[in-house]
C-alpha cells in the first residue's frame, strides 16, 4: 500500500479511484489492485474503517475486544489494504466527481476533486467506485437541535476513537439493531444508561413474521439474540414509545415520552437517538447518478444495475451507499465492483469476472434474505419521520420548521427543490443530509403521492466544504476565462 | 456527558476553549475533546442565535462548527486535536478573515 | 388527469417563475381571475439562476429604451416591496444603496468606462448619475477591496433584494389575491376555443379568455401556435454561494454580493452550451479567483453550494413583450432580468394587460424590432 501524505503525492491519473475506506471501499481497493488495476483509495478520515470499523487500526486492543468479534473483520480488511499495491490517501476529502475538462461522454473517465491539507487538486481516473457508506436517518423530534442530543453513531465514534463513554443521566431512544448494539457496548464498557426508549412500532412484528424463517436460518439470529439479551441486562427498556420530545433551555435537561397513551418524563443530559441508517447519496447525486426511492428502506439510493453500475457509465456504487445491507454485504459488493472494474479495464476477462461473481452473489443473496426480517421489524414509525408538531425544526442548518414546510407545500410547491427555493431548507452546509428525507416525505404526505414521485434535492458539487482559495487554484480553460471575464 | 475510559491511551494535550484551559488526548478530534471536557454547546447559529453542539461526530451535520486557531467554520469532529490549539465557540456568522493559510 | 374538470379562468399565465409570478400577482391585484400553470420540481427554471440584483448601470447598450424600462422598474421597486409587505407580511429585503462594477486591471477599467460612455452617448438614453472611481475612492467606500482593484463604476440606482423571499412573497401574494397556482402542469397544447383558449396537458385542461406566455425557454415551443415569435437561446450561468459570514458588504457588485442571510453569492459567467446545467469546475475556479482578488478576505470561506441555470436570451438580449396579432388575447413576456423588472411586470405591465393591452412603455419590445433592417 502506498500512502499519500500530501496533495503532491498523487499521480496525475489512476485506472480506478475508490472513494471511502469503509468495508466496501477497503475490499474494492484491495481486490482491484490485486487484479493489476492501478488504484487509489481516498478517505476523509485519518485512518481506515469507515464508520463501522472506525479507529480499528488505532484504538487500543482491549477496547476493540469490547466492541465484539465483528471488529476483527475490520482489522483484517485494513491489513489486506496494507499489503496491497493500492495507493491510499487518508484525510483526503473528495468534493466532486465529474467528466474531465472539455470532454464528456462515456469512456472519457473522470476528474476527482480532492482536498488534502488545505489544498485542492483534480485527479484523473478511468473508473470510479463510490463507497461513501451510510448515515443515520434524521430523527426530527421537538428539541432535537438542543446541545446534549446526539446520535447513537456519535456515541460509538466517541467510544471507538477516544475511549469516551456517556456519563451522567443518559437515555437511548429509537429503533434498530444498532441501538441495542450500542447499549450492550456501552454496558460492557461500564456506562450506566438510565433507559432505552424503544420506538419500534408494535405492528411491525406482524409485518416482519413472513421473513422470520430466513432470519432464523441466518447468521443474524445468533448475533441478534445475544445482542438483545445483553441489552436487556444492560438497561431498562421501555418499548412501544409513540412520541418523544426533548426539552431544556439552552441545552437538554429532560425528555418527555408517550407510551400506551400515557406521558412520562425523564430528566437527563444526554439523549442518543437512532432509527436506522440510510445511504449517503450526496456524492453520487452530484456526480449525476440517478436516485430512486426505495420504499422498503424508506430512503433514496442510486439506481444500480446487476453489476452495481450507476446510471453514470464508469461509476459503480458499493456498500451501504448503494442501499443498506450491512458491513458483511459491503465487503462482497466491494469485491464485486472491483471485478467489474478490472474486466472493463481489460485486466481480466469477462469469464473470470462472471466466475468470481457467482460466489459473491450467492453470499449477498443469503445475507439479504436474512436481513429482511430486521428491515421490516425495525421500520421506523411515520410520526418519527414526519413530525406532527409544527415547531419541530426540520432543516437544522436554516432552522426551517415543520409548520413552514407544510404551509409551503400547501401553497403548491411540488417537490424539494421548489421547497428549497421558497424556504431555504436544504441550503445550509449539510446540503440536505439531515433534512432531505423528512422534506420529501412531508411533501409526499401533503400531495398524497409517494416519495418516489416527489423526488429528492438536486445535489451539486462541492459535496464537502472546500474554500474559495482552493477552488481558485484549480485548473481553468480559455473557455472558462472567456465565460467569466468578458 | 462523557467520561474517559481508564484504558485510554495517547498523550495528554492541552488546548484552550473560549479562554479556558482544557485537556484532551492525542487521537481525539476537537469535538471529542470538548465533549470529554463537558462542553455541550460550541456555537450559536447565524439564523437565530440558538445554542448548538456536536450531533453526529462523523462530519455530516455541520453542527460542531468552531473557530480553530483563527479559522472559522471548522468542523470540530473532523479536526485532530493538537497541543496548544486555540478553539473558540462560533457566535453567529463569523467575520470573514484574511489570506488563506494551509490548514 | 383524465376526467378532471376543466378549470375556467379569465387569464391563464403559463410559467410560475419570476416573470409569471410577478405578472400573476399584478393581475390578481387588478382583480383578474388568474390561473398559473407551472412545471414540476425539476424543470429548467431560469429563476433559480437569478442573482437577486435590481441593477441599472450598464444596461441598454444597443437599446436605450431598455435603459429607460430598467430605470423605471428600479424606481418602482419600493412600491412593489411595499405592496408585497402589505399583502403577505413578507419583507423582501429590498436594499438600493447603489452598486459597483469592480475592475481588476487598468485595461478592464478602461474598457468599462468606454462602454458606459457609449451607453450614455446613445440618443434618447435616460440621464442618470454614475461615478468613475479610482482605487483609492473605491477603497474608501468598500474598505475590504484588494490591491488589484484598479477602480470601479458606481451607480446610486443599483440595489438588490432577497430573491427567495421575493419569490415566496409573489406566490403567497397571488394566492392571497385569489390566483390559482398549479404545479406539475406542463402545457402540451394551446388551441383557440370558444371564448378564448383551451390549454391542455397531463394536468387536464384550463379554459381562459386570455393567455400570458411567461414560460421562459418553454416559450419557444408554445409561442408559434399563438401567432407569436420567441427565438430564445439558453445562456448558462454558474453561481457559487459561500457559508454565512458577518455582514461586511452592503453594496451589491455586478458579480458578487452578500445576501442578507450572510452568504456571499458569486456569479456571473455566460456560456452558450445548449441545455447543459452541470457545474463545471474551471468556470467556478475563475469566478472564485476573481472574487478573491476583489476581496482577499474571502479566500478562506467555504463554498457551500454551486449551481448552474439557463438565462432566457432573446436574439438581442432585450425583453420581448408582445400581443399576438392573430389572437388578441394572447401575450408573450420574456426577459433575463426577472428580478430587476419584477416591479414593472407587476405594477406596469400587469395593470395594462388586465385592461387588454400592453402599456406604451413596453411597445419598443415587440418582436417587430427583429424584422426592421438595422441602420448602418
Amino acid at each position: 500500500m502506498r500512502r499519500i501524505g500530501t496533495i503532491d503525492d498523487f499521480a496525475e491519473r489512476y485506472a480506478l479511484a475508490v472513494v471511502g475506506a469503509g468495508p466496501a471501499g477497503l475490499a474494492a481497493a484491495s481486490t482491484a489492485s490485486a487484479l493489476g488495476v492501478e488504484t487509489v483509495l481516498l478517505d476523509e478520515n485519518p485512518s481506515p474503517g469507515g464508520q463501522i470499523y472506525r479507529a480499528v487500526t488505532t484504538a487500543p486492543v482491549k477496547r476493540r475486544e469490547r466492541l465484539g468479534e465483528e471488529d476483527r473483520r475490520g482489522a483484517e480488511l485494513a491489513r489486506e489494504l496494507g499489503v496491497s499495491a493500492s495507493a491510499y490517501a487518508p484525510a483526503a476529502t473528495v468534493w466532486n466527481v465529474a467528466p474531465p475538462l472539455g470532454e464528456e461522454g462515456p469512456g472519457r473517465g473522470f476528474e476527482i476533486g480532492v482536498s488534502l491539507g488545505g489544498r485542492a487538486r483534480l485527479i484523473g481516473a478511468s473508473e470510479v467506485i463510490l463507497a461513501t457508506g451510510a448515515q443515520e436517518r434524521p430523527f426530527p423530534i421537538p428539541g432535537w437541535t438542543l446541545p446534549g442530543v446526539m446520535t447513537a453513531g456519535a456515541a460509538q465514534i466517541a467510544l471507538k476513537c477516544s475511549g469516551l463513554i456517556p456519563d451522567g443521566r443518559v437515555v437511548l431512544a429509537g429503533t434498530g439493531p444498532l441501538l441495542y448494539l450500542l447499549a450492550s457496548q456501552l454496558h460492557a464498557a461500564g456506562a450506566r444508561i438510565a433507559a432505552l426508549l424503544d420506538t419500534t412500532p408494535r405492528r411491525n412484528l406482524a409485518a416482519a413474521l413472513p421473513a422470520l424463517p430466513a432470519f432464523l436460518a441466518s447468521a443474524y439470529l445468533a448475533k441478534g439474540l445475544s445482542l438483545l439479551a445483553r441489552a436487556r441486562r444492560a438497561l431498562d427498556i421501555v418499548s412501544g414509545v409513540t412520541a418523544l420530545c426533548a426539552g431544556g433551555e439552552s441545552r437538554l435537561s429532560r425528555i418527555v415520552y408517550e407510551r400506551a397513551g400515557r406521558e412520562a418524563r425523564i430528566d437527563c443530559d444526554l439523549l442518543l437517538l437512532h432509527q436506522g441508517v440510510v445511504p449517503g447519496v450526496n456524492l453520487a447525486g452530484a456526480t449525476g447518478c440517478a436516485l430512486d426511492w426505495d420504499d422498503g428502506q424508506l430512503a433514496f439510493r442510486p439506481r444500480l444495475d446487476g453489476w452495481l453500475m450507476s446510471s453514470v457509465p464508469g461509476v459503480a456504487v458499493a456498500g451501504d451507499g448503494g442501499g443498506i445491507a450491512g458491513a458483511e454485504s459491503a465487503v462482497f459488493t466491494g469485491r464485486l465492483v472491483a471485478f467489474g472494474a478490472a474486466a472493463r479495464l481489460g485486466r481480466i476477462d469477462a469469464a473470470r469476472r462472471d466466475r468470481e461473481a457467482v460466489e459473491l452473489r450467492g453470499a449477498l443473496a443469503r445475507l439479504a434474505r436474512g436481513r429482511r426480517f430486521l428491515d421490516l421489524l425495525y421500520r421506523p414509525a411515520r410520526q418519527f419521520r414526519v413530525p406532527a408538531d409544527g415547531a419541530t425544526v426540520v432543516c437544522r442548518c436554516e432552522e426551517v420548521t415543520a409548520q413552514k414546510i407544510r404551509e409551503t407545500a400547501a401553497l403548491g410547491a411540488p417537490g424539494p427543490n421548489q421547497m428549497k427555493a421558497f424556504t431555504r431548507c436544504g441550503m445550509g452546509p449539510c446540503q440536505g443530509r439531515l433534512c432531505g428525507l423528512t422534506v420529501t416525505e412531508m411533501i409526499a404526505e401533503a400531495r398524497g403521492v409517494s416519495p418516489a414521485e416527489v423526488g429528492y434535492y438536486r445535489l451539486r458539487p462541492p459535496v464537502k466544504p472546500v474554500t474559495l482559495a482552493e477552488i481558485a487554484a484549480m485548473p481553468r480553460t480559455p473557455e472558462a476565462d472567456r465565460a467569466v471575464a468578458r | 456527558m462523557f467520561r474517559r475510559l481508564p484504558d485510554a491511551e495517547g498523550a495528554e494535550l492541552s488546548f484552550a476553549f473560549d479562554g479556558r484551559e482544557l485537556a484532551g488526548r492525542a487521537g481525539d478530534t476537537v469535538a471529542a475533546a470538548l465533549l470529554a471536557a463537558g462542553v455541550a454547546a460550541c456555537r450559536a447559529t447565524p439564523v437565530s442565535g440558538a445554542a448548538r453542539g456536536p450531533y453526529c461526530l462523523m462530519g455530516i451535520c455541520f453542527e460542531c462548527l468552531v473557530v480553530i486557531d483563527g479559522t472559522a467554520n471548522r468542523q470540530a469532529c473532523m479536526v485532530p486535536l493538537a497541543e496548544g490549539m486555540l478553539v473558540e465557540s462560533q457566535q453567529g456568522a463569523p467575520a470573514a478573515q484574511g489570506e488563506d493559510r494551509a490548514r | 388527469m383524465r376526467g378532471a374538470p376543466i378549470l375556467e379562468t379569465e387569464i391563464a399565465v403559463i410559467g410560475g417563475g419570476l416573470v409569471g409570478a410577478a405578472l400573476a400577482y399584478g393581475l390578481a391585484r387588478e382583480r383578474c381571475r388568474v390561473c398559473v400553470l407551472d412545471e414540476g420540481d425539476v424543470a429548467l427554471r431560469a429563476s433559480r439562476g437569478n442573482f437577486a440584483l435590481v441593477w441599472v448601470q450598464s444596461k441598454g447598450l444597443g437599446m436605450p429604451e431598455y435603459a429607460r424600462w430598467t430605470t423605471a422598474s428600479a424606481a418602482l421597486w419600493p412600491a412593489l416591496a411595499a405592496a408585497l409587505k402589505e399583502d403577505t407580511g413578507i419583507d423582501v429585503g429590498l436594499s438600493q444603496p447603489g452598486g459597483f462594477t469592480l475592475a481588476l486591471s487598468e485595461a478592464e477599467l478602461q474598457s468599462r468606462i468606454e462602454a458606459m460612455q457609449r451607453l450614455h452617448n446613445q440618443p434618447a438614453m435616460p440621464r442618470y448619475p454614475y461615478e468613475i472611481l479610482d482605487h483609492a475612492e473605491t477603497r474608501r467606500r468598500l474598505p475590504a477591496i484588494g490591491r488589484e482593484v484598479a477602480g470601479s463604476i458606481y451607480c446610486p440606482l443599483d440595489g438588490h433584494v432577497n430573491s427567495l423571499r421575493l419569490f415566496g412573497a409573489l406566490h403567497r401574494g397571488m394566492a392571497r389575491r385569489g390566483a390559482v397556482y398549479r404545479a406539475n402542469a406542463a402545457v402540451d397544447t394551446i388551441a383557440p376555443a370558444a371564448g378564448g383558449f383551451a390549454v391542455k396537458g397531463g394536468f387536464g385542461e384550463v379554459r381562459a379568455a386570455r393567455l400570458m406566455l411567461a414560460a421562459g425557454l418553454g416559450n419557444g415551443r408554445l409561442a408559434p401556435r399563438l401567432g407569436l415569435e420567441a427565438y430564445l437561446v439558453p445562456n448558462k450561468g454558474q453561481i457559487i454561494v459561500t457559508e454565512k459570514v458577518a455582514p461586511f458588504l452592503h453594496h451589491p457588485l455586478h458579480t458578487l454580493r452578500q445576501t442578507d442571510e450572510g452568504g456571499l453569492m458569486i456569479g456571473d459567467s455566460q456560456e452558450e452550451r445548449g441545455f447543459d446545467t452541470s457545474v463545471a469546475t474551471p468556470v467556478i475556479s475563475v469566478m472564485a479567483e476573481r472574487a478573491i482578488r476583489m476581496f482577499p478576505l474571502l479566500a478562506r470561506l467555504n463554498v457551500v453550494r454551486s449551481w448552474a441555470a439557463l438565462r432566457v436570451m432573446s436574439q438581442d438580449g432585450f425583453p420581448v413583450y408582445e400581443q399576438s396579432k392573430a389572437f388578441a388575447g394572447a401575450f408573450l413576456a420574456t426577459c433575463h432580468s426577472g428580478v430587476t423588472l419584477a416591479a414593472n411586470h407587476a405594477l406596469t405591465l400587469a395593470p395594462a394587460l388586465a385592461r387588454g393591452s400592453l402599456p406604451a412603455a413596453a411597445s419598443p419590445f415587440t418582436s417587430e424590432r427583429f424584422h426592421v433592417p438595422q441602420a448602418a
